[in-house]
């Protein structure tokens, strides 16, 4: 993978928006923001109500996501170009999941909404239906999806990558801080996780930045090639973002998300924690 | 004790009032709105939360009516803010308890 397969720049976007084969989804939390305008022809996805199971704690299955993908007339073959708010951090984690249920062709839209908007590009408010279709998806591809356990073995052994907030990281806060601090976990981090944030890729714009300012980030931080890697932040949709710049942008191997992430390591009984600014010791 | 958009990481409604269960003696809220150079609010604008060293710590869209809220930390923030118009940016001293600011975007 790499910027030209996996990313589209807004000016591709504005030409493209009614090209055939070609489907443009907006992904948020809230999915207002949709609502009051969005990219013409685009279609919503929400992260919640769309992309998680109601019940367990845990993402959609392979026939649910079939089922989405159907209803909002997605097919097999279509070009999904994924956009959204807070700086594509839902769009990207939507991407890791289209990813893992195997899609053909996905690209993030570089800069999201908020160049779109900064830009003053055109927003729409029609309503869109698109006709249903008969998606079909791959297995769930575990090779980019990190669970619990794997996560603490991994501690002093693969690149753990922590892209919270430094204060996050540290254990000052528990959130990021727009949200309120109640969580009931414990706050700081992985053991030997290495701390690189998120908006460390990003330009103030939105958009990632260039793939040689993104490996001096990596490697200045201390990110060895030669190792697996997983990336972890609260609940796994800024580290979707961070494991969209490793594998998709940088084409390291053997990248996989944690969504688990903080809100579960942090609530497991009996796992070490390091708290402060260092990695701290195996 | 959980307000309803804690659970993820969506930006919450910025014009909202604070939500009862929050507490303001434990918390840092950092809130204001964003003006042009002609007094304006500006709806739509995002707004930055820089640490002490200039680190970018969190982003929300401003209301309609222009306004932000941040829960930070007590200590030293900027606050920056992007808007079609311009940007501006304005530095902040924060503790525990509500500090209010305004940011002021464009020439």
């Amino acid at each position: 993978m790499s910027r030209d397969t996996a990313l589209v720049s807004a000016d591709w976007a504005e030409k493209n928006l009614d090209a055939p084969g070609v489907v443009f989804v907006e992904v948020d939390e809230d999915t207002s923001a949709y609502d009051t305008g969005h990219l013409a022809g685009a279609i919503k996805l929400d992260w919640k109500t769309d992309l998680q199971d109601p019940i367990r704690r845990d993402f959609v299955n392979k026939a649910q996501f079939e089922a989405l993908l159907s209803e909002k007339g997605i097919s097999n073959d279509d070009t999904v170009i994924l956009y959204g708010g807070n700086n594509n951090w839902f769009a990207a984690y939507a991407y890791w999941y289209f990813k893992l249920y195997g899609h053909g062709d996905v690209k993030l839209l570089d800069g999201g909404r908020k160049k779109w908007e900064l830009d003053a590009r055109p927003l729409v408010k029609d309503t869109v239906t698109r006709p249903a279709t008969q998606y079909v998806a791959s297995e769930p591809d575990n090779s980019i999806r990190a669970f619990r356990d794997e996560v603490v073995a991994a501690i002093g052994t693969k690149n753990l990558v922590d892209v919270r907030s430094p204060d996050e990281y540290a254990g000052r806060l528990l959130a990021p801080a727009h949200l309120p601090q109640e969580q009931a976990q414990r706050g700081g981090h992985i053991p030997t996780a290495i701390s690189v944030p998120w908006s460390k890729a990003a330009n103030e714009d939105g958009t990632f930045k260039s793939d040689d300012e993104l490996r001096k980030l990596y490697g200045e931080a201390g990110l060895d090639d030669g190792k697996e890697t997983i990336a972890y932040c609260r609940i796994g949709e800024r580290s979707s973002h961070s494991w969209f710049v490793l594998q998709e942008l940088l084409g390291h191997p053997n990248v996989k998300n944690y969504d688990g992430s903080w809100t579960e390591y942090g609530s497991l009984i009996g796992v070490p924690i390091a708290l402060g600014d260092e990695p701290g010791e195996a | 004790m959980t307000a309803p958009t804690a659970a993820g990481c969506a930006a919450p409604d910025q014009a909202a009032p604070l939500p009862a269960s929050i507490d303001l003696e434990k918390e840092t809220v950092i809130t204001g709105v964003v003006h042009s150079a002609q007094g304006e609010a500006v709806p739509g604008a995002y707004v930055r939360l820089l640490d002490s060293t200039g680190e970018f710590t969190a982003e929300v869209v401003t209301s309609p009516a222009g306004q932000f809220r941040f829960f930070a930390a007590p200590g030293n923030w900027t606050l920056r803010a992007l808007s079609r118009h311009g940007n501006g940016d304005i530095a902040v001293t924060a503790g525990r308890g509500v500090t209010e600011v305004t940011v002021t975007v464009g020439d």
